[in-house]
């Protein structure tokens, strides 16, 4: 259990935000009630890096505000600038270890968007704690990983890389199905279907024309070079970002906790 | 005087100190071509052609040289074409500054206040030395003769190959021999040009007898203006400034020091009047001696010792106040500082505290009640912990020694201030500078508080073809300056991984037979890779592709590496960049 001094939380000087929405990537817009990243809550990412740093580009766009992540030594920092990722404006807190509470609220002041892994299970408690922190310094937290009571969780349901043969090729982008749950606003279970990354590196909608054509990856040899015409034989995505109904989502316990993705680093 | 014509027209100038009273009398002492003296003592005064090189274009070079054309600040190529027979070397300060030593002890025996500009040209200041020996020019005679003296020494016995070349009757006459001295001692005759010589120069402020050392001339007591008018505007040291002048049809200096002080003012900012002042003969910054040890340091001792950390936070705005006080009286800011508590058992601790720009009053007490704060936090004088859990993640910023006993409270406090700069504000450039706000810089300081110095980094752009090496990862507040920008051929293409594990991941590599996969010299594989173990976990291949040479600093014994890259998907639609090297398979990078 993390050490956490109340006393270290500094009033808030909250700077005068207009909205209380950070914008995202537009690819992902439909994931989010609203269509953004509500300030002051907490967003839980399951298992995948590449849909954590999708979701905190778009905050990128917005003038002056600044990004931190807290415990992600591992990021990928070309992917992040890839993704739209403005890394002037990052603060990188590698290895906070059981000092995470009180960074994450010294940063929860002075930046828009906090990274964090937490080092260790959070207790509901601390959590609840922390996101009153969050609300009054106007920032919004991407957890990589559980997070007690995030307003919204989003996984990766199904990915698909394109690009590699048997020796030959080289990775062009990934289509991914993404979902989301949560409460509130965000009850509604929704998905959508993107190249997370696509080939210069960023998120976007697949387009119903890609989705059509079918070149079989890796059976028959056809080198797949471009990346704009990928996707597999068997699989036919639906066109843009759909908005569906109750879909089966993978809870933040199913979540495989494997090489790759975020665990890698914990090999 | 035609001086004090030029002066006349500029009493909006800002120069309220009026002209020579004011500015002190200084004698420079040069030593011509000291990189070439340095690096090549052989070469000095024979036909020999000899530059020295930095960074790709000439430093200084040889009178031989120079009689062929080449110049200082031209690029090598071209010196090379104008002289054929033209010998390089590499810069070598160390040597420089190691050879200058005895000129600076032989200056220094005239007066203590010496300050070395630069190897090879050092100054002092002229009002006391001069008064005592008997006036300027009789003050510069005696620099004159003790410089060579030390230069025929000093010539003499580090480099004892040198008299092979030279012709030894003058190697061993010259140190004995008064040299005729003074004004123009740039050598008729031709003995001076076997060793290296010096040159004097006395001028009002220390711009003005630079020139005069370059030329060699003793310039009277407020003419400085007049001598410095016939220069062209380039010898005022800005270039940018120097260009732009020269395109507004003002040439030469006394051209610019004939414009009105408030002019310059309103067109070239702060640069552009300091410029100003050096062509009209005054100041632009007063001669720094030595530097002496100057004691800023505040501290508030507590009798009795002090139980509480508030009272401290207290006193430290106090402190904080006063070391501010202090350091404005002096004309200084600084760039550091370091907080020292002390308990009553003896032991201490220090953090070093760093700031991009100038640390007001406020912001230096918050400072330091964060750090009281951290240290508290991290248990640092609790009488339960153990002494080294000060501060584990950065310890050469903490130090925390001593018992592990009870501290009984703190008895002393201290701020000092460290990398102390001429205070001369700071301005912000309009555009395309992230400039960190205060309140980022502010969180950035409270976890530096928590973490130590290193806790906390921002990414600067490096230069590498892995995808761990196109970026680094700096400390805040640390100066990086960023490698030129280069193509690296061979860089692995967009995407980017998204996960970079800080070190590979160990794994193994198989193929359809359960044999290891090698990859040969020529960059081929044994057999297409079929499987992966990682972590004690089999994996199928479904897709691969490389291998990608990267054979990089085959030059360097410590740095080089032979690598091969490889993507490749794995079952569960994952991809990943493993790396061979050395016969040894591991994950370099994973992309989801």
């Amino acid at each position: 259990m993390p050490t956490f001094d109340s006393a270290l939380i500094r009033p808030a000087t909250l700077a005068p935000t207009g909205e209380d929405l950070l914008p995202v990537l537009p690819a992902l817009a439909p994931l989010l009630p609203g269509g953004g990243l509500r300030r002051g809550t907490a967003v839980s990412v399951l298992g995948d890096t590449g849909l954590l740093l999708a979701l905190a580009a778009g905050a990128a766009a917005v003038e002056g505000t600044w990004s931190a992540a807290v415990g992600l030594p591992d990021l990928g920092l070309t992917a992040a600038a890839g993704y739209g990722f403005d890394l002037r404006r990052l603060l990188l807190v590698d290895d906070p270890g059981q000092h995470w509470p009180e960074v994450v609220a010294a940063l929860a002041g002075a930046v828009g968007l906090i990274l964090l892994r937490p080092e260790g299970p959070v207790s509901a408690q601390l959590a609840a704690r922390l996101t009153a922190v969050l609300r009054r310094g106007g920032c919004a937290l991407l957890v990589a990983g559980p997070w007690p009571g995030a307003g919204l969780r989003l996984a990766v349901k199904s990915a698909r890389w394109f690009g590699l043969g048997e020796g030959y090729g080289q990775l062009v982008g990934r289509q991914a199905e993404i979902t989301a749950e949560g409460r509130g606003a965000g009850a509604r279970a929704r998905s959508a279907h993107l190249w997370l990354p696509d080939e210069h590196g960023t998120a976007r909608v697949i387009e119903s024309a890609e989705s059509v054509e079918t070149v079989p990856v890796g059976s028959s040899g056809a080198a797949v070079r471009s990346g704009t015409a990928v996707p597999p034989g068997a699989t036919v995505f639906p066109g843009s970002a759909v908005l569906s109904g109750p879909a089966v989502l993978s809870g933040p316990d199913e979540a495989e906790p494997a090489l790759g993705g975020l665990g890698l680093a914990v090999v | 005087m035609a001086v004090t014509a030029e002066r006349g027209p500029n009493p909006d100038g800002g120069a309220g100190a009026g002209p020579g009273p004011g500015v002190p009398r200084v004698l420079v002492v040069w030593c011509p071509d000291w990189p070439v003296v340095a690096t090549a003592p052989e070469a000095a005064g024979t036909d020999r052609a000899v530059a020295v090189l930095e960074a790709g274009r000439v430093l200084a070079c040889s009178d031989a040289a120079r009689a062929a054309g080449v110049r200082r600040g031209q690029r090598l190529r071209l010196a090379q074409r104008l002289c054929p027979a033209l010998e390089l070397r590499d810069r070598d300060p160390e040597t420089e500054t190691r050879l200058f030593e005895p000129v600076v002890a032989a200056v220094e025996a005239f007066t203590p206040r010496v300050e070395v500009l630069r190897p090879g040209m050092c100054a002092i200041p002229v009002k006391g030395p001069g008064r005592y020996f008997g006036g300027e020019a009789a003050l510069a005679t005696r620099v004159h003769a003790a410089v060579a003296a030390a230069l025929a020494r000093g010539m003499s016995r580090p480099a004892p190959d040198a008299q092979a070349d030279a012709p030894p009757e003058a190697g061993v006459r010259l140190p004995t021999g008064q040299r005729v001295p003074g004004d123009g001692p740039e050598a008729a005759n031709p003995e001076a040009r076997v060793l290296p010589h010096c040159q004097v120069g006395v001028a009002d402020g220390l711009f003005a007898a630079v020139l005069a050392a370059r030329a060699g001339i003793l310039v009277p007591d407020g003419r400085t203006a007049e001598f410095l008018a016939p220069y062209p505007v380039a010898a005022l040291g800005d270039e940018p400034l120097a260009e732009l002048l020269v395109r507004l049809g003002v040439h030469t200096v006394g051209d610019f020091a004939a414009l009105s002080g408030r002019a310059v003012a309103d067109r070239f900012g702060p640069t552009g009047t300091a410029a100003h002042r050096r062509a009209r003969g005054l100041q632009s910054r007063p001669l720094v001696p030595r530097p002496e040890g100057l004691d800023l340091a505040v501290e508030h001792r507590f009798d009795p010792p002090e139980l509480l950390a508030e009272p401290l936070i207290f006193i430290a705005r106090t402190l904080a106040e006063q070391l501010h006080t202090r350091l404005a009286a002096a004309g200084l800011a600084c760039r550091r500082f370091a907080v020292e508590v002390t308990c009553a058992d003896g032991r201490s601790a220090t953090r070093l505290w760093r700031h991009e720009g100038k640390l007001g009053p406020f912001a230096l007490a918050e400072r330091v009640r964060w750090q009281l704060q951290a240290w508290q936090t991290a248990g640092t004088f609790t009488p339960a912990s153990a002494a080294d859990s000060t501060d584990a993640t950065d310890p050469a910023d903490a130090a925390g020694s001593g018992e592990p006993a009870a501290s009984a409270g703190f008895t002393t406090l201290r701020l000092v201030p460290d990398g102390l700069v001429p205070d001369q504000g700071r301005q912000l450039a309009l555009w395309g500078q992230a400039v960190a706000e205060d309140r980022v810089e502010r969180a950035v300081a409270r976890v530096q508080a928590v973490l130590g110095h290193a806790g906390l980094r921002r990414a600067e752009p490096a230069g590498g073809r892995g995808p761990a090496e196109q970026l680094a990862r700096v400390p805040w507040g640390e100066a990086y300056e960023a490698p030129a920008p280069a193509p690296w051929p061979g860089r692995v293409q967009d995407p980017a991984p998204s996960v970079v594990p800080r070190s590979p991941v160990p794994a193994t590599v198989l193929d359809p037979d359960g044999l290891p996969v090698t990859v040969s010299g020529r960059a081929e594989v044994s057999a297409p890779p079929a499987r992966l173990v990682l972590d004690g976990r089999l994996l199928e291949v479904t897709g691969w592709t490389g291998p990608w040479p990267a054979v990089e600093y085959w030059w360097d014994p410590d740095r080089r590496r032979r690598r091969a890259r490889f993507q490749i998907t794995v079952a569960g639609e994952r991809a990943l960049m493993l790396t061979a090297e050395g016969g040894h398979w591991s994950v370099e990078a994973a992309y989801d």
